[in-house]
């Protein structure tokens, strides 16, 4: 019998909010996150906008020692995973911490760190750092600290694939979940590449936007950095069942593909093979699918090859569904962004709103579909996607059901 | 070398062309340049002649840098040269 796997727990910090209610409340108010860039050498960046998370004091969350290991995205994943824990209830000891683990998605990990050390090294020609620099820019680290706090001794990495990690990740910890390889598995993932370095390397490909992230709308221009986490608790369905958890939703599915054709511009057929693949894994018909939460980052590339993909695979049903785009708020999170926006599926369930796509200024023929543009709707559905396609063409989706 | 001799032995470059293959009539269809060598052509550009240039690969026809053909090219490094100075 195949063993269900559902969500007990989640957790964010990301700029619309340091929590999952903050969040929540500013998707449903149609709120944008994204605003003038707080960093160093602003001056010298052609892009000056993004999704920070503002008024950040790493030192009211960690102590000294901490902070000399924890790089921001670390400590956003111990944020977040905070949250989650707390909410699922969950302590970790003897047979059922060794059969549970950690997977989380990061691009950059301590990019932060990275930019810091070689500017004192480069610029200001050090030759020194600090001993603990190689622990703290790890794209393992936040997985390693977290499995560290809580005890959690089973399968536990990192995966990296651009902007479709945390989906990755996620994935990966529902089919181990599901699979009996783990009873719980603490996912999502998190980024935090605002730095001098990390944008303008993002800079030189020429896709990002000087002014707002407006998926879908005809006046697109770019895509817009965010910064954050999403920790999330995968259990198995009766071990949450038998200690009476509370139950955010089941995860139903999962697919993920490779277009195999180009290393930055995007595939129909490829995103059509991971939604279709989703469905199946899911044993769902596509006409039950009521939202998608849409990769949708505001490239003219991503989002009419998006629609492409969703008309391909959902036929006459994808005039019926809704698809919008949270990164019009929060920005592109990278390697964090699935699990972020996994988010707006979970609240789609539960509240029964769907989160808008800001931003929206007039409608493009190529991306024809019902985006929910710029107010959130009270809708009910059933089952949601949540999809990430990233750059080297690797994409995975996600399917999530009421319980 | 000018202006106009720098573009075209950029653009030969990226197209793997001699720059006597290039005429300033010539579309980046017709050089075989597609939107990522389109981007890596601007870096150059920049490079070689120190400018800044304004153009967004999510709306190339509507970019400030008019890059419909390589004489279009010429004159807007050429513009830009002049209003740095």
């Amino acid at each position: 019998m195949t063993r269900r796997v559902v969500i007990t727990g989640a957790g964010t910090i990301n700029a619309l909010g340091v929590d999952v209610l903050a969040t929540n409340a500013a998707m449903k108010e149609g709120r944008c996150g994204i605003g003038p860039l707080d960093i160093r050498d602003v001056d010298r960046l052609a892009i000056q906008i993004g999704g920070q998370v503002r008024g950040y004091d790493e030192q009211a969350h960690f102590n000294r020692q901490q902070i000399a290991l924890y790089d921001r995205f670390t400590q956003f994943t111990l944020l977040a995973a905070r949250q989650a824990m707390a909410q699922s209830g969950l302590t970790f000891t003897g047979e059922l911490a060794d059969q549970s683990g950690v997977i989380l998605g990061t691009s950059g990990g301590g990019l932060n760190t990275q930019d810091e050390n070689y500017r004192a090294v480069y610029e200001k020609g050090k030759n020194r750092v600090h001993p603990f620099i190689v622990p703290k820019l790890m794209n393992n680290a936040a997985v390693s600290q977290v499995s560290i706090e809580w005890n959690l001794r089973g399968p536990s990495f990192t995966v990296a694939t651009a902007c479709a990690s945390s989906n990755h990740a996620m994935g990966q910890a529902f089919n181990m979940v599901r699979s009996g390889m783990a009873t719980v598995m603490i996912t999502g993932g998190s980024e935090s590449m605002l730095c001098f370095g990390g944008i303008k390397a993002w800079e030189g490909l020429r896709v990002m936007s000087k002014d707002a992230c407006r998926p879908f709308s005809a006046t697109r221009n770019g895509m817009v950095q965010g910064e954050g986490a999403g920790v999330f608790v995968f259990e198995e369905f009766e071990h949450a069942k038998a200690r009476g958890a509370e139950i955010l939703c089941e995860v139903a599915g999962f697919a993920m593909s490779s277009d195999a054709s180009d290393i930055v511009m995007p595939s129909k057929q490829g995103a059509a093979r991971a939604i279709a693949g989703a469905l199946k894994d899911a044993k769902i018909n596509k006409e039950m699918i009521g939202y998608i939460n849409a990769h949708g980052t505001g490239t003219a590339a991503n989002d009419k090859t998006e629609c492409a993909a969703v008309a391909d695979v959902f036929g006459a049903h994808a005039d019926k569904l809704m698809i919008s785009s949270t990164k019009s708020m929060h920005g592109h999170l990278i390697g964090g962004t699935g699990a972020v926006e996994l988010l707006a599926c979970i609240m789609a369930l539960r509240d029964g709103v769907i989160a808008p796509t800001i931003g929206y200024e007039e409608p493009d023929p190529e991306c024809a579909l019902d985006v929910v543009p710029n107010e959130a709707r009270d809708a009910q559905v059933d089952v949601v996607l949540s999809n990430a396609f990233a750059f080297g063409g690797l994409n995975a989706v996600i399917a999530l059901r009421k319980i | 070398m000018n202006t106009q001799d720098k573009v075209i032995a950029i653009l030969a470059e990226q197209a793997i062309l001699e720059p006597s293959d290039v005429s300033l009539d010539n579309s980046l269809d017709d050089l075989g340049i597609d939107s990522m060598a389109l981007v890596e052509t601007i870096f150059s550009i920049e490079e070689a002649f120190d400018i800044t240039v304004p153009f967004n690969a999510n709306e190339p026809s509507d970019s400030a840098f008019d890059v419909s053909t390589v004489a279009s090219i010429v004159a807007a490094v050429d513009k830009l040269i002049a209003e740095q100075v």
